[in-house]
């Protein structure tokens, strides 16, 4: 196989305009944070009964993918198919500015920002919060370290494979993680499963991947640089396998909550009569995030084709987030159940499902972590030799 | 007086404060605005906390009445929360619950506050360690330290805790709050270390139904160890294995 060249993106007017428009969305999303801050969550829809809100749907979306978005590099270098190797750096990219754009949104949400430097120095080792915080600057270190042993020259084959390897083992650790975040939390039966995290590392594989071919093609529109279209379609049926194996552990999850007496409540309410999430999760989640992807993907002719291609990946990253929305949202509507077996009522929305309308600031928030993730994502393009030269 | 907040704009300067203060003081105390102290739960007080005493409480379900809310405007007085007509935001740091079985149809009523777990999830989510508890079985949340992150909230099986959405005025010196922290009951610990009872208990028998006993649960010669060893009693979804320090008669 030919070396690959690799080059910075062209400057084009189409490349600056969308990166324009993103850092529109960054501005947005400060002063809705500007905002927040002064007044107090008060102005955002969030509440004592659902007390996470976009703004975590959008971070658990980002850090999710972040850690998928890796895998892309890590079939080309740890498990070997050369094919995939052109792809590698841009996929180790797109993982760390997943991952700061995620951040991002789950720190400036804290009812106190401004002391993320308490957050930083004071550690309880028992909370698999603080753990996190832990796995993910150490991915962003292996991830870097990972990157410059693809980039740099005259390193050995052997140590861009251990370091690729280090960076997919971290990978695996911290989307266990963040789904532990959910699996830790006994007393709200919506979360209370050992699923959670083989479940989470599904989402990443899927969503990770979905953002990498959106990215990917998004950049050869604007810039003529990426990847041949023999790649994108091996992608694309990969992608089609992921969504796959979310349904399944997805099925897997609220079958085995059926086992629990005390989960039949929250499960009906998902599945059933849950209103809003109910329909999250039918026609969002499963339908449009996972039966028609999976027809466009798996289609002999229609996979080939960048508009149904393109369309099959937003649908897969809308049906992640209305997943994460049903997970997060789903599970705190859900009353806790205090006095298993009783009716119960209070001032405090005991026994009550609990309603939550996202505020526009909220949504600032998210697209703003979004638009971090992609204008870090096009900054890196642009001053680093990421994207193969075009080779046509 | 308005109070300013207890989030102050350098926090540089405030955690050397707070250092600093660690080191001397009784009690961890933060000058707010000049003659305005509060105290901020942990550091030395926590310390000094006996280790050998749980202090606890016991309510006896028969006897609290489903109209009497005399605990809950006690509490509020004490400790400065109060409704501010946003019933999905306010702070509730107790509140009474209404419950009705629907096989039998009885119906009870009862106060439900922090319920000061042996092993709070509370304490092993947070992720700075701002949510603790004292050798004496109180668990407080350390205002300095708290982020605001709210998994304590998520965590918690009682629904015992808020999370301040506005700017609070009308801080108790001895109970700060503050925008964008999480609160919860305090056992009245500033009470408790200066030999008094929880307001919530003192207002239950004297103006209440005197349902609530509040003692050292390690002690046996005290009222509500007794109680406890005399007459049945339960804790809130005790399945969940926490071992909370607040009792139930007759549930
Ligand atoms: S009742 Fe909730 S807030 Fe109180 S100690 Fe137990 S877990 Fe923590
Ligand atoms: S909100 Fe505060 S007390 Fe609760 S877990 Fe977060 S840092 Fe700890």
């Amino acid at each position: 196989m030919a070396k690959t060249v690799f080059s910075e993106v062209k400057s084009t007017p189409q490349f600056w305009g969308v990166m324009v428009v993103f850092a529109a969305f960054i501005g947005g999303a400060a002063m809705s944070i500007l905002y927040i801050e002064h007044y107090g969550h008060i102005v955002t829809g969030m509440n004592n009964q659902i007390v996470w809100g976009l703004p975590h749907v959008f971070a658990i979306f980002l850090i999710v993918a972040a850690s998928g978005a890796l895998n892309v590099a890590s079939i080309g270098s740890v498990f070997g198919k050369a094919d995939y190797k052109p792809a590698s750096r841009l996929s180790s990219v797109l993982a760390l500015a997943l991952l700061m754009g995620g951040l991002a949104a789950l720190v400036l949400d804290l009812g106190r920002a401004d002391r993320l430097i308490i957050a930083m120095t004071k550690y309880n080792f028992r909370s698999i919060f603080a753990w996190n915080v832990l796995l993910y600057t150490g991915f962003m270190g292996v991830v870097a370290v990972y990157l410059y042993t693809q980039m740099a020259r005259g390193i050995p084959a052997l140590w861009l494979r251990a370091a690729g390897t280090a960076a997919f083992i971290w990978r695996l650790a911290l989307t266990t993680g963040t789904g532990s975040i959910f699996g830790w939390l006994v007393a709200r039966s919506a979360y209370d499963a050992a699923i959670m995290a083989p479940l989470f590392i599904a989402m990443s594989f899927s969503f990770g991947l979905a953002m990498f071919m959106l990215v990917s093609t998004c950049t050869k529109r604007l810039t003529g640089q990426g990847f041949d279209d023999a790649l994108r379609l091996r992608m694309a049926r990969l992608l089609g396998v992921f969504a796959a194996v979310v349904l399944y552990f997805t099925a897997v999850q609220h079958l085995s909550n059926l086992y629990v007496a005390q989960h039949w409540a929250v499960v009906k309410f998902i599945l059933l009569n849950g209103g809003i999430y109910t329909q999250l999760f039918w026609i969002g989640q499963v339908v449009l995030g996972g039966i028609v992807p999976m027809a466009i993907l798996f289609h002999p002719t229609l996979a080939t084709r960048t508009r149904p291609l393109m369309a099959a990946v937003l649908l897969v990253i809308l049906g992640g987030f209305a997943q994460i929305y049903v997970i997060v949202v789903g599970g705190q509507a859900f009353p806790l159940e205090i006095f298993p077996g009783l009716e119960v009522s209070s001032s405090f929305f005991d026994g009550e499902i609990n309603a939550y309308t996202p505020s526009i600031y909220e949504w600032s928030m998210g697209f703003g972590a979004l638009a971090l993730t992609f204008i870090i994502t096009g900054v890196a393009m642009k001053f680093l030799r990421i994207l193969p030269e075009n080779n046509s | 007086m308005k109070l300013p907040l207890l989030k102050s704009k350098n926090d540089a300067t405030d955690i050397g404060r707070r250092q600093f203060l660690k080191s001397g003081a009784a009690m961890v105390t933060v000058t707010l605005a000049p003659g305005v102290t509060v105290m901020a739960y942990g550091g030395a007080a926590a310390a000094q906390a006996n280790p050998a005493t749980r202090w606890g409480l016991l309510i006896d379900v028969n006897k609290c009445a489903k109209d009497c809310t005399a605990c809950v405007s006690a509490c509020s007085n004490e400790n400065g929360w109060q409704d501010t007509g946003n019933p999905a935001t306010d702070a509730q740091w107790i509140r009474k619950v209404e419950l009705r079985n629907p096989q039998t149809g009885l119906e009870q009523s009862l106060a439900v506050m922090c319920q000061h777990c042996e092993n709070p999830p509370c304490v092993d989510v947070c992720p700075t360690g701002a949510s603790f508890k004292r050798p004496d079985g109180i668990v407080l949340v350390d205002k300095h330290i708290c982020i605001g992150c709210r998994y304590c909230m998520m965590a918690c099986p009682y629904k015992a805790r808020s999370f301040i959405h506005e700017p609070v005025t009308d801080q108790k010196p001895h109970a700060p709050r503050g925008k964008g922290t999480v609160e919860g009951c305090t056992l009245c610990v500033h009470r408790v270390d200066e030999g008094q009872q929880p307001a919530c208990v003192d207002a239950c028998n004297t103006t209440g139904n005197g349902a609530m006993i509040f003692g050292d649960l390690n002690d046996p010669e005290s009222e509500i160890a007794i109680q406890l060893a005399t007459y049945a009693s339960s804790a809130i979804r005790s399945d969940l294995g926490l071992n909370p320090g607040v009792r139930y008669q007759n549930l």
